[in-house]
């Protein structure tokens, strides 16, 4: 029989490990995760640290180096990237390796794993002074590619305009991967001494899944990461709602062929609140699967998009709608999601729509856990929005949602900013 | 019902062909909460000129119908598919290839159930002049969301380029213009002649019991008629072994440019362990000539042509093959230039040998990784199913490949004459 053991938190000097003990996967997977509030003045720097960290470090001076190191190996996967939830702008590092017990040779790739990941938070390639020019200046350039690669990608941009002007004035509206003409000017002293700022004080988890030997584990971490002891305020924050008058409405034009419209919602309910569960079943009714309104009345019925779906921000208190149309389409699908919206605050649902959608989240969360890197992710939100809920708290909450709770729920979101992207000169 | 231990990677797949003719495999996974089913036809956007079923004539169909039929079948008279899955809480969806057509659900309740639904639902097909036209709506909509897409007009413009008359050359969903000719009685055509259980395989993986299974998806084929299977005449034109055109440009509303070039297989049609030994082999060349740990992709990236974008792929069916490398890049024709210059200059130097066992490691590893996704084993192992290849021999085939392999292939494949290149470039603002 599979084994999985409930998780556990250890707390070291400056950071948490938690360890998930599972026979389920032939892999063992690390992520790191670095925390720290989204800042106007470092957001870029933050977002290159993160890619210079993965370009080198005191043993294995370039990616060269560390991609032999990782072939070696076994192939192991080694990315990191940066992104953000809720106000936090995170850089997380990320690797997962196969487990000896699979292989033909017994390569000792978990210790080999663990001292690799020391070297690139703790022992990245600098003079102690800068971060190694050459490598920084390469970073500089596919960094600023990356923020160009949003402008390429119709639905990431549309998505990007909706929370700048939805949350203007809000560090929220700040994207992770930051300004590209802001790239150029950043030094390797500046970087050098951010990341040393990082390494002192930001708040960072370890999680370390797959069969392992806990025990051992820990004993590893406690000699390759020393790390100071830090504080942290544990009261999340969520950004003020300066709730407008009216709806905001923006247009932008370029020359595409199909339309990208994108409305944001507000509410008060985010992630850490009991309601949450509500407003998740809330989503899913509204546009999260294939049975919801969304889905139904503005492809099925309408013929209108290939996609019309929501998705919960769920450490803000956001609900954004996304729908690929036709230009002139754009007053009738406004007005369907409109109806839509009002009908779930009217409570305009059927116990069919309710259970169904409790049924697929239900399969969500369990499906979750089959994968290493998502039942992290389901673990780090839990641990950043300071309520820390199992597998079990989340199936029970989810079940426990009443026709009145989603109802209550749909009572606090409401409409704040159309976004549509357009074709050039369209009415 | 057949049983095969795979030793090293502690995996127990069952598989049976049934009287129909439809190949099962099941695949227990033990702790896995979900169970994931996909049944596949060997039939995709390529299939576009056939003899149907019981006729004598060939036909030849409108550009993007087997991607149509797959949206189609989830309609039923009275209801949609989806529904039926959700209430069951599964997901369900289809994706369309050029040679596959794919119907899948993933739950973590109710499998026996899905399953059915499943089953049924691509066996039980509707279809009617009035919901044909509401879907080409949504379906012009799939269209233009992906011709705003640059990474997708960059690979079809490379493959566009290569082919004088192979179907491959056309967009899997067709075009606006395309789908506006199909009908229902096209639809029915198409999916008399390709959805017989004998062109079919269901792949089901999961925390599942494999006898009870296997029982259960028997009893429900068994209750259903077929016709008696037959081998299905399928048409393609000569396709000579040089590219139809050796550049393109697309311009797009984009900042950075993109670059795609390829190399078209001039020999395809390899089956079994053959293609299997050329796929790995071409697979492993190619990380080793352009992969992260190479003194190419190196250079490419210090030089500034490259960033994390940069991908390479080999990919090849019964009737066609192409190698693929790009992403973005701030030099389209540079790029190009470059990669071509590298790889004569490989063919004289000679392959590294410690190199390759480096990357052995690395591919035996990945795929080991790659044994944890239920939507990997299933979609893998019915695309090689489908070539009679088997996904499990991967690693043992890993070991059998040979420095001497990979040399011909590096001579014979990236043939200049086979080479083409497709740019994206931004329109002036």
């Amino acid at each position: 029989m599979t084994k999985t053991k409930a998780p556990r938190v250890i707390p070291f000097d400056g950071y948490t490990l938690h360890l998930i003990e599972t026979e389920k996967y032939k892999t063992t997977t690390f992520s790191i995760q670095i925390k720290r509030k989204i800042e106007e003045k470092d957001v870029t720097k933050r977002a290159l640290l993160s890619q210079v960290l993965k370009a080198g470090t005191k043993s294995y001076p370039s990616s060269l180096h560390i991609h032999r190191l990782l072939e070696e190996m076994y192939g192991a996967g080694f990315v990191t990237s940066v992104g953000k939830k809720g106000e936090y702008q995170i850089i997380t590092i990320r690797m997962d390796v196969s487990n000896e017990k699979f292989l033909l040779d017994q390569t000792p790739l978990l210790e080999q794993s663990l001292s690799f990941l020391a070297e690139v938070l703790l022992h990245p390639l600098n003079d102690g002074n800068k971060f190694e020019e050459s490598n920084v200046n390469k970073e500089k350039r596919v960094l600023k590619q990356k923020i160009q690669s949003i402008y390429d990608d119709k639905m990431r941009f549309a998505n990007k305009r909706l929370i700048e002007e939805m949350f203007k004035g809000n560090r929220y509206a700040l994207h992770a991967f930051g300004n590209e003409e802001e790239v150029d000017s950043i030094t390797s002293e500046e970087l050098f001494a951010y990341y040393q700022d990082v390494i002192e004080h930001d708040e960072i988890d370890i999680y370390v899944v797959g069969d392992i030997d806990g025990d051992r584990v820990m004993e590893t971490f406690e000699s390759k990461f020393p790390l100071s002891t830090r504080n942290h305020d544990h009261n999340p924050s969520v950004p003020p709602l300066n709730r407008k008058e009216k709806e905001k409405v923006i247009y932008d034009e370029q020359d595409v062929k199909q339309g990208k419209l994108h409305m944001g919602y507000r509410t008060s309910i985010t992630f850490s609140d009991p309601e949450y569960f509500a407003v998740q079943v809330f989503n899913g009714i509204f546009g999260g699967f294939s049975h919801s309104k969304l889905f139904i009345n503005v492809r099925e019925k309408a013929s209108l998009a290939y996609y019309a779906v929501s998705r919960i921000e769920s450490h803000v208190g956001a609900i954004f709608v996304m729908s690929g149309i036709e230009f002139k389409n754009y007053d009738q699908a406004v007005s369907i999601i409109r109806e839509q919206m009002d009908k779930m605050k009217n409570g305009d649902i059927s116990v069919g729509e309710l259970e169904q959608t409790k049924e697929m989240l239900r399969n969500q969360i369990l499906e979750s856990v089959d994968n290493p890197n998502s039942w992290v992710d389901l673990l780090y939100n839990s641990k950043m929005s300071g309520v820390e809920r199992s597998i079990d708290d989340w199936l029970e909450g989810i079940q426990a949602v009443t026709m009145e709770d989603v109802i209550d729920a749909a009572a606090t979101i409401s409409l704040d900013t159309i976004y549509f992207l357009k074709g050039e000169g369209q009415e | 019902m057949k049983e095969i231990y795979f030793d090293q990677l502690q995996e127990t797949l069952y598989s049976e062909t049934l009287e129909n003719g439809l190949q099962v495999y099941i695949l227990p996974k033990k702790g896995f909460n979900k169970t994931y089913a996909t049944f596949t036809t060997k039939y995709g956007s390529v299939d576009n000129h056939f003899t149907p079923l019981g006729a004598s004539e060939p036909v030849k169909v409108p550009d993007g119908i087997a991607h149509f039929l797959e949206h189609k079948l989830f309609e039923k008279e009275d209801r949609d598919v989806f529904q039926d899955f959700s209430k069951q809480g599964a997901s369900a969806n289809a994706f369309t290839s050029f040679t596959r057509t794919a119907y899948l659900f993933s739950s973590t309740t109710n499998v026996q159930q899905n399953l059915e639904t499943l089953m049924d639902f691509v066996q039980a097909p509707y279809f009617t002049e009035e919901t044909v036209e509401k879907e080409k709506g949504i379906i012009g909509q799939e269209i233009e969301m992906y011709d705003d897409n640059p990474d997708w007009r960059v690979y079809f413009g490379v493959i566009e380029n290569m082919f004088h008359h192979h179907p491959v050359k056309i967009d899997i969903a067709g075009t606006v213009s395309s789908i506006s000719d199909i009908t229902k009685d096209d639809l029915y055509t198409c999916y008399e002649t390709f959805y017989h259980p004998s062109n079919m395989l269901l792949f089901v993986v999961g925390n599942i019991d494999p006898p009870e299974i296997m029982k259960f998806i028997k009893s429900n084929q068994s209750a259903k008629e077929f016709e008696p299977p037959s081998k299905i005449e399928r048409y393609f034109d000569n396709e000579p072994p040089e590219v139809a055109k050796k550049k393109s440009v697309i311009k797009m509303t984009v900042q950075t440019p993109k670059c795609m070039v390829g190399y078209k297989q001039a020999s395809p049609g390899r089956f079994g362990d053959e293609r299997l030994k050329y796929e790995l082999g071409m697979n492993l060349l190619l990380d080793y000539l352009f992969g992260q740990s190479s003194t190419n992709y190196e250079s490419l990236y210090s030089e500034g042509l490259i960033d994390q974008s940069f991908s390479f792929d080999y990919t090849e069916e019964t009737d066609f093959g192409f190698s693929l490398l790009g992403g973005d890049t701030t030099d389209p024709d540079l790029l190009a230039e470059r990669i071509t210059e590298m790889i004569e200059a490989e063919k004289t130097k000679g392959i590294d040998s410690s190199a390759i066992d480096r990357l052995k490691k690395k591919k035996i590893g990945s795929f080991l990784r790659s044994m944890n996704s239920p939507e990997y084993i299933a979609n893998q192992f019915t695309r090689f199913q489908f070539g009679d290849m088997n996904l499990f021999n991967v690693v043992e085939m890993y070991d059998k490949i040979t420095i001497k392999d990979l040399e011909n292939i590096l001579l014979e494949h990236f043939n200049p004459k086979a080479f083409t290149s497709c740019q994206v470039r931004p329109k002036k603002a």
